[in-house]
């Protein structure tokens, strides 16, 4: 019952998100959108675990925790730079060999 | 026992809740982009904290606390990570921060989301 | 000392997320780690910056007052998104970081992001770039007791 209503809340924040990402108006606010939604995707995975019985489920949210990070990183070095094989911030300092 | 560990998780829970649903409401609400991420901010920290504390009191003393532990604090490392490259990506492709006096300089971005 | 910290981390980090403890999935668990610390070894990647052993009897202390201060300024952001009409200021400016290190400067300008209603834009040598929300969290930071506490955190080691 308590998980159930948790899953709810974090239904109704999740379409909150949704709009915003929907709405735009810049690219950014799209971005820091479904970053949003990510997190709150994870807490939903972990919350779904605990409503079904199935501990492993925190794996899944682990997981998915890792890779919304690095895809948001991932698409605003796209949009920065144009492609993904330029090295982002300071000018190869270390790179070379 | 049982019973009051099910009550302060469920509190949690609901407050948890309440935060990330405002963050959100904040995010659809708040005039600008540099504004919006405050709003994300909410639901990245205090309310996913209180969340996964709510979840963690009901996992007991088990490996999926842990687990749950290390989502908080890989939240607690990646949000502000993420916030920065956003912000400064914004930043640098000229995006102009919302200010009270701003608004009739660049009327064309806030006619599309000063509207509440 | 900063490859045993990282091995030791980096083993932890695997009995908690494995949940399986035969001899074999221990052993396992141990020559991944060791391969995991050779690379970085080679890589050059572990030093102080990366691994910074150095801050762990002063940290702990640290993440409490920044909770306590992460828990305060949730509930200020939540008032003003919740308040009808626009109770935002939104405000850039610069403040000064006075750490020495680049990790100073790093953890500073994160748990100013961390905490809501302030977010670090840019950092331009010893200055950080701030988006403030309000006036409260702008004083807030303004105040320098955020950097005061990085400060000491850096100079306690």
């Amino acid at each position: 019952m308590m998980f159930a209503a948790a899953t709810a809340a974090l239904c109704v924040a999740m379409l909150l998100a949704l709009l915003r990402a929907c709405l735009g108006p810049t690219v950014y606010d799209r971005v820091l959108a479904v970053n949003s939604f990510g997190t709150k995707t994870v807490l939903m995975i972990a919350v779904l675990g605990f409503l079904a019985g199935r501990p492993d489920f925190m794996d899944i949210a682990l997981l998915y925790a890792l890779i919304n990070f690095v895809g948001t990183i991932a698409v605003l070095k796209f949009f920065r730079y144009g492609d993904m094989a330029r090295p982002g911030g300071r000018p190869a300092a270390k790179g070379g060999d | 026992m049982e019973a009051l560990l099910d009550i302060v998780s469920g509190v949690l829970l609901a407050a948890g809740s309440f935060f990330i649903i405002f963050g959100a409401h904040g995010l659809v609400r708040l005039p600008d982009m540099f504004a919006r991420m405050h709003g994300a901010g909410v639901t990245d920290t205090l309310g996913a904290g209180l969340f996964i504390a709510g979840l963690m009191i009901q996992g007991g003393f088990t490996l999926v606390t842990a687990k749950l532990f290390l989502i908080l604090v890989f939240f607690f490392f990646a949000s502000p990570t993420s916030s920065y490259a956003l912000a400064n990506a914004a930043l640098s492709q000229g995006e102009k921060p919302w200010t009270w006096n701003s608004e009739d300089s660049n009327g064309d971005k806030d006619g599309t989301s000063s509207k509440t | 000392m900063h490859a045993i910290s990282l091995g030791l981390t980096l083993f932890a980090t695997w009995l908690l997320l494995s949940g399986v403890y035969t001899p074999l999935f221990i052993f396992l668990g141990v020559l991944s780690c060791a391969i995991v610390v050779v690379i970085a070894l080679r890589m050059e990647v572990i030093d102080r910056e990366s691994h910074p052993v150095h801050l762990s009897m002063s940290l702990p202390g640290y993440w409490l007052w920044l909770g306590k201060e992460i828990v305060l300024a949730n509930i200020d952001v939540t008032k003003r998104i919740l308040s009808p009409g626009q109770a935002i200021n939104p405000s850039v400016f610069r403040v000064k970081a006075g750490q020495d290190d680049e990790l100073g400067k790093v953890i500073y300008a994160n748990s100013i992001t961390l905490t809501p209603g302030t977010v670090t834009i840019d950092i331009d040598d010893d200055d950080l770039v701030i988006h403030a929300l309000s006036e409260t969290s702008r004083d807030d930071l303004e105040s320098g007791e955020m950097d005061r506490r990085v400060t000491a955190l850096g100079d306690g080691a």
